[in-house]
């Protein structure tokens, strides 16, 4: 099993999600995150003072998926949150060793 | 003139709206949240001290019978409002309004790192030293009035000026925040300041257009020219400010690239500053002017404390300083005898008289408020000092002042903790019956 992480543009959460659930993900975990890439956030000006702000608000999105499924959803969530612009976001994808739904006790494949 | 009088009613409580809540919610919204109370209970602080100062001896100083080298009135003449009757007495409480704003004015320059004592202890001298004498100067028949022919319809030179030069001095006798320069400083509350100023318009007319009671356009004038000088006020209260939130919104568009709500609110409050000195002189096209000229200058303005290394905090000096010379000046320049208050100004043939009057006063004011503003700061800073530890500053003048936090958004978690706050409770309530006697 696979953890896929993908920061994305807050405006581009909800195509991700729908292109997750037509491809048959389950569900996903998602949260509200700063941080900053290349582009070191952006600039607020009051009364001619600027200030840099260096965190630009993501959303960050965790699905656990099956090996197979993995370069997939990663297809998936890539195309559905490009915009072409600076910012975009990244996605990766990190082993998972095991699974346990808590409800029931399942395991690994049985727990996704 | 009832009408008269039951518009001064209204003026004058529009007047003590602006410093309670207009400004204390215009200035509290741009300081840190961490400082958002101390902020406004310097505004509602000033409104106790200056009020009961005002009855006692700002009115006698100001305006009372017995005038001293042309610089003031015998405070003790009408000391405690005695002999004071009949209307005098909604007079007494719209030029109360006035003192009161003046002093909160200030406190914009030194947010977010004076003791409360040092504050209270600041209000009754500077409005002693400065605001009242200031005011018989302008307006109780003291030596500008005298002297200058000078126009100020509702306070260019005794309010503004003279807020604005005693925050820049102040600031400067107090010193720089913690942190300024280095720290981002910005503004924890925009809604706030924008609704302040907004308020700040409202109670506006009731600043400008109660003026009336100044200008000896009032009681004594027949309908029609009391229904002029008001309209005219009225408008061009109104427009100057429409003028000077546009050209501060130019501005920072083209400077900063982008148009700014805190540019918005502050572009109001210069425009109406520059107009308050001349929404009686000019007219329609010269309140545009105003605004405008107002608008754009204090824009450039607020940008110079940078380079001066000067933390007037809320930009007192940039605002009310430079609004209220513009306001002032700008009357030589476009005074005209068509409107109700004016006289005709350079570019209405006037010639250089009016000019010179206008630069005289707004020049004398700058050094009176100077000097004794210079006198009473340096006083406290070598007395009972003006700073809260650096310490207090940097964890909050809220907490260390005031024993209290603005915003509670706890979760139930760490401060939040309901069975914190009821421990703390219990611990501080004395013992009502153990140990009492019998």
């Amino acid at each position: 099993m696979k953890l896929v992480t993908a920061v994305i543009k807050p405006h581009k959460w909800e195509d991700v999600r729908e292109a997750l659930e037509t491809f048959g993900v389950n569900g996903m975990t998602v949260s509200e995150v700063s941080g900053y890439g290349r582009q070191k956030g952006h600039t607020e000006v009051y009364r001619g003072a600027e200030y840099d702000i260096a965190l630009v608000p993501k959303i960050r999105i965790e699905v656990v998926v099956d090996d197979a499924d993995a370069d997939d959803v990663v297809g998936i969530v890539v195309k559905a949150a490009q915009t072409g612009r600076i910012g975009d976001g990244k996605v990766w994808v990190s082993p998972v060793d095991t699974v346990v739904r808590v409800r029931t006790g399942e395991v690994d494949g049985a727990a996704l | 003139m009832d009408g008269y009088y039951a518009w001064m009613i209204v003026a004058t409580a529009l007047v003590l709206m602006m410093t309670t809540p207009a400004l204390a919610l215009f200035y509290g919204g741009m300081s840190r949240s961490k400082s958002v109370l101390n902020m406004m209970m310097m505004s509602y602080v000033a409104l106790g001290v200056v009020g009961i100062v005002y009855v006692l001896w700002g009115w006698s100083m100001s305006f009372g019978p017995s005038d001293v080298g042309g610089v003031f009135a015998n405070p003790f003449s009408l000391f405690g409002l005695e002999g004071v009757a009949g209307g005098s007495y909604i007079a007494v409480c719209f030029q109360m309004t006035f003192a009161v704003i003046t002093a909160a004015l200030i406190s914009g320059a030194i947010a977010d790192r004076v003791k409360l004592s040092a504050w209270v202890v600041f209000l009754p001298l500077w409005v002693t030293l400065s605001y009242f004498p200031l005011g018989h100067m302008v307006w109780g028949g003291g030596f500008i009035s005298q002297h200058l022919g000078a126009q100020d319809y509702a306070g260019g030179t005794v309010v503004h000026i003279n807020a604005g030069v005693a925050g820049g001095v102040l600031a400067l006798i107090i010193g720089k925040r913690v942190g300024f320069g280095k720290e981002p400083m910005k503004p924890h509350n925009l809604t706030l300041t924008m609704v302040g100023a907004g308020l700040l318009w409202f109670g506006w007319y009731g600043f400008n257009v109660g003026s009336i009671v100044l200008a000896g356009g009032g009681e004594k004038a027949d309908t029609r020219q009391f229904m002029t000088e008001t309209g005219v006020t009225f408008l061009n209260t109104t427009i100057a400010t429409c003028a000077a939130m546009l050209a501060w919104l130019a501005v920072e568009r083209v400077l900063h690239g982008k148009a700014t709500s805190l540019g918005a609110a502050s572009g109001i409050v210069a425009g109406l500053v520059a107009i308050t000195p001349s929404c009686g002189a000019v007219d329609t096209l010269g309140a545009i002017v105003i605004g405008a000229v107002a608008g754009a200058l204090c824009a450039w303005a607020v940008g110079l404390k940078y380079k001066m290394g000067l933390d007037d905090s809320l930009d007192v000096v940039g605002v009310h300083l430079v609004g209220g010379i513009v306001g002032t000046v700008l009357i030589g320049f476009l005074s005209t005898s068509s409107a109700p208050g004016g006289i005709d100004g350079l570019f209405y043939g006037g010639g250089l008289g009016p000019l010179g009057d206008q630069v005289g006063a707004a020049g004398i004011a700058i050094a009176w408020s100077a000097v004794c503003t210079t006198v009473i700061g340096l006083a406290i800073r070598h007395t009972i000092g003006w700073r809260v530890s650096d310490e207090a500053e940097v964890e909050g003048i809220d907490s260390d002042q005031h024993g209290e936090a603005a915003y509670d958004l706890g979760t139930g978690l760490g401060r939040g903790l309901p069975s914190s706050g009821v421990l703390a409770a219990t611990q501080g309530r004395a013992p009502v019956t153990e140990g009492a006697p019998a």
